[in-house]
């Protein structure tokens, strides 16, 4: 899979690479707009990570060329603006998703790996670790083939988890992904622990070959048995 | 005091005193001339009867005046010696006034024919009390006519000629920073009036392109802090993500971390507080309070039971708002998220929609709150540390847009009544 990152800001372009680079991504970085357009022009990506404010040019300027050269590469706008009207300029140009800086990197990831699956597999839209198989369009588990009852907090839990094995993802990230952007406000995100208690629970109790860790209370990190 | 009748003040004190002081003068030089025009006429009297006197010896003997203007008496040689010519007021019987009344005198001594006589000439007087008493009401009413001339002066002419002022004093009353678009030019040929009226736009001009560029600048300013915080936040988690580091370094960049996740909050309320002040949520759509409440309430859910706060809904009616519908969301979400919060262990928090209020209630500090304060940004309760001060102030600004009206009682339960129009 190979990435392309947008991003004028040389070190938050590197963090993000090596990030990636753990996910064995290639990855190559463009830091304006000239370069942008020359990489994208030039080359096939699967995934662009797209940055809107850029020296030399505007990153919807670059969706545009993606759509007049007949691209296929999904795009996820990176942007310090979190204004709707942007999020819906870019979505209706044809990007993929939105993220809204800063963010965190197991979101990165997982939005990432979401635009991915969906354009791999012909609509249908797994993940799959050990034993323990996602199915994203349905909202099933299933462990052994077996389906095991989740609530959607748990699946979008697993699922969150799932696209970012064996990283460590922050309480505050996996609580801001599924309880929503109003929890944030939250003054103490231990209240995710309940429902991680119950994942466990039912991970261990239908013998699934993977295991959610704590990570000395920061957050947690799924690793394969 | 209004500008027109303190010149009014002003007028009258004056013209009284002018008046008092023109009178005082008047009367005198006029009371002057009357005796001065008196006493030549009674002069030319006494001449004429004088030189009668020579031809016609009948007229000596007339000692009283009776009917007559003079007298005449004879007299020996040193009193009439001692005569000199003298004017002198005094008062004689009037048969027309029946009463005394004042007449001018003048008494003198002639020679006839080696014999004296004494002679005196006497003409009516101006009455002076009557003459004070006549000058007295005229002058008042002069008084009152140039006073009625002054006030009617004042309100018409003067209010014309200070309307220009009035129109900008109502300018300035009804601007207000930052919601007054244009400020009106007074149409005036008043040099005084133009130069107020370029002062105060100049003035009003210069405050908005201070309180534009603030507003701006806390907009650019929380912008510019997005990147570096992804940096500092990203590489963070990439450290913690080595999986290298052992319980004290990782628990050390855990707070590190949580305290970036504060800064960043704080930074996007305090864009989302400029943007709502810089009315940047322009799209507005009937968005029904009561689905996004339950929404929120749901979303709260795991946060609430994990606090043992139990939340109670009631809907006792439809609440609809013509509003942004993503301000909606941070507004309910911010008074629920609140009441959550600033909670006791197995606390309530109780939220109620009718028709036109919806009411959140929670029990709490067993203290009243500032109501003064509560709403000001970084307004923090003593103790309180993961919190940015910024949840009521961002309610605030947003019943200010939409014209809510946010009130706080407290009656053992702190609560929050917010009226929707």
């Amino acid at each position: 899979m190979k990435i392309l990152v947008v991003e004028d800001e040389k070190e938050l372009a590197d963090v993000i690479v090596q990030s990636l680079e753990k996910e064995q991504f290639v990855l190559e970085t463009a830091h304006n707009f000239n370069d942008a357009l020359d990489k994208i022009i030039d080359y096939e990506y699967d995934c662009i990570l797209l940055d809107i404010m850029l020296p030399g040019g505007n990153g919807i300027d670059l969706l545009k060329e993606l759509k007049n050269q007949n691209k296929t590469s999904n795009v996820i706008i990176i942007s310090a603006n979190n204004s709707l009207d942007e999020k819906l300029k870019g979505l209706d140009l044809g990007a993929d998703d939105y993220l809204t800086k800063p963010f965190h990197i197991a979101e990165l990831n997982a939005r990432i790996r979401s635009v991915l699956r969906r354009k791999s597999f012909n609509g249908e839209n797994f993940i799959e670790l050990a034993n323990v198989k996602l199915d994203i369009n349905n909202h099933a588990i299933l462990v052994d083939k077996n389906e095991i009852p989740v609530n959607r907090k748990e699946f979008d839990i697993l699922t969150y988890f799932m696209s970012n094995t064996n990283r460590m993802v922050s309480k505050n990230a996996l609580a801001e992904h599924v309880w929503g952007d109003n929890i944030d406000q939250a003054d103490d995100f231990d209240f995710i622990y309940s429902q991680i208690k119950n994942i466990r629970k039912k991970l261990k109790d239908n013998n699934a070959q993977i295991e959610i860790q704590s990570v000395y209370g920061i957050g947690y990190r799924l690793t394969e048995l | 005091m209004k500008l027109l009748n303190r010149s009014l003040v002003y007028f009258s004190i004056a013209l009284f005193l002018i008046m008092t002081v023109w009178a005082v003068i008047f009367y005198v030089n006029m009371l002057d001339e009357v005796y001065d025009s008196l006493d030549d006429g009674i002069s030319n009297e006494e001449l004429l009867i004088i030189q009668r006197a020579q031809k016609d010896t009948t007229i000596l003997n007339h000692a009283t005046f009776n009917e007559r203007n003079y007298s005449i008496k004879e007299i020996d040689l040193q009193t009439a010696m001692k005569i000199k010519d003298v004017y002198k007021d005094t008062m004689m019987y009037m048969i027309f006034e029946e009463q005394m009344e004042p007449v001018r005198m003048l008494s003198t001594a002639f020679e006839r024919e080696g014999k004296f006589y004494e002679l005196k000439v006497i003409s009516s007087m101006v009455e002076e009390d009557d003459l004070i008493e006549n000058l007295f009401w005229s002058l008042v009413g002069l008084y009152i006519i140039l006073v009625t001339s002054i006030i009617l002066i004042n309100n018409i002419l003067l209010k014309k000629i200070w309307h220009p002022f009035y129109q900008i004093l109502n300018q300035l009353k009804t601007y207000r920073l930052g919601k007054t678009k244009e400020i009106e030019t007074i149409e005036t040929n008043v040099s005084e009036f133009k130069e107020l009226d370029m002062a105060v736009k100049e003035l009003l001009n210069h405050t908005d392109e201070t309180f534009n560029s603030q507003k701006q600048f806390i907009e650019n300013a929380s912008h510019e802090l997005q990147t570096p915080l992804a940096i500092a936040i990203n590489k963070i988690e990439l450290l913690l993500d080595k999986n290298d580091l052992n319980e004290e370094q990782s628990v050390s960049i855990g707070q590190s971390l949580a305290l970036l996740q504060r800064l960043t909050n704080l930074n996007k309320t305090l864009l989302l507080l400029s943007k709502i002040e810089n009315k940047q949520f322009i799209e507005k759509e009937k968005v029904s309070l009561n689905e996004i409440t339950q929404q929120i309430i749901n979303d709260f859910q795991d946060f609430s039971e994990f606090k043992e706060i139990e939340i109670n809904f009631t809907e006792n009616g439809v609440l609809e708002a013509e509003m942004n519908p993503y301000l909606a969301t941070i507004f309910i979400s911010n008074f629920i998220k609140n009441a959550i919060v600033h909670n006791i262990p197995n606390g309530k928090v109780t939220v109620n929609i009718s028709n036109s209020v919806l009411t959140i209630s929670n029990t709490g500090k067993p203290e009243e709150l500032d109501k003064e304060k509560i709403f000001n940004r970084f307004h923090k309760e003593h103790g309180e540390q993961n919190n940015t001060g910024l949840g009521l102030s961002i309610v605030k600004s947003i019943a200010n847009l939409y014209n809510f009206k946010v009130d706080y009682t407290f009656d053992g339960q702190h609560c929050f009544k917010i009226e929707v129009k």
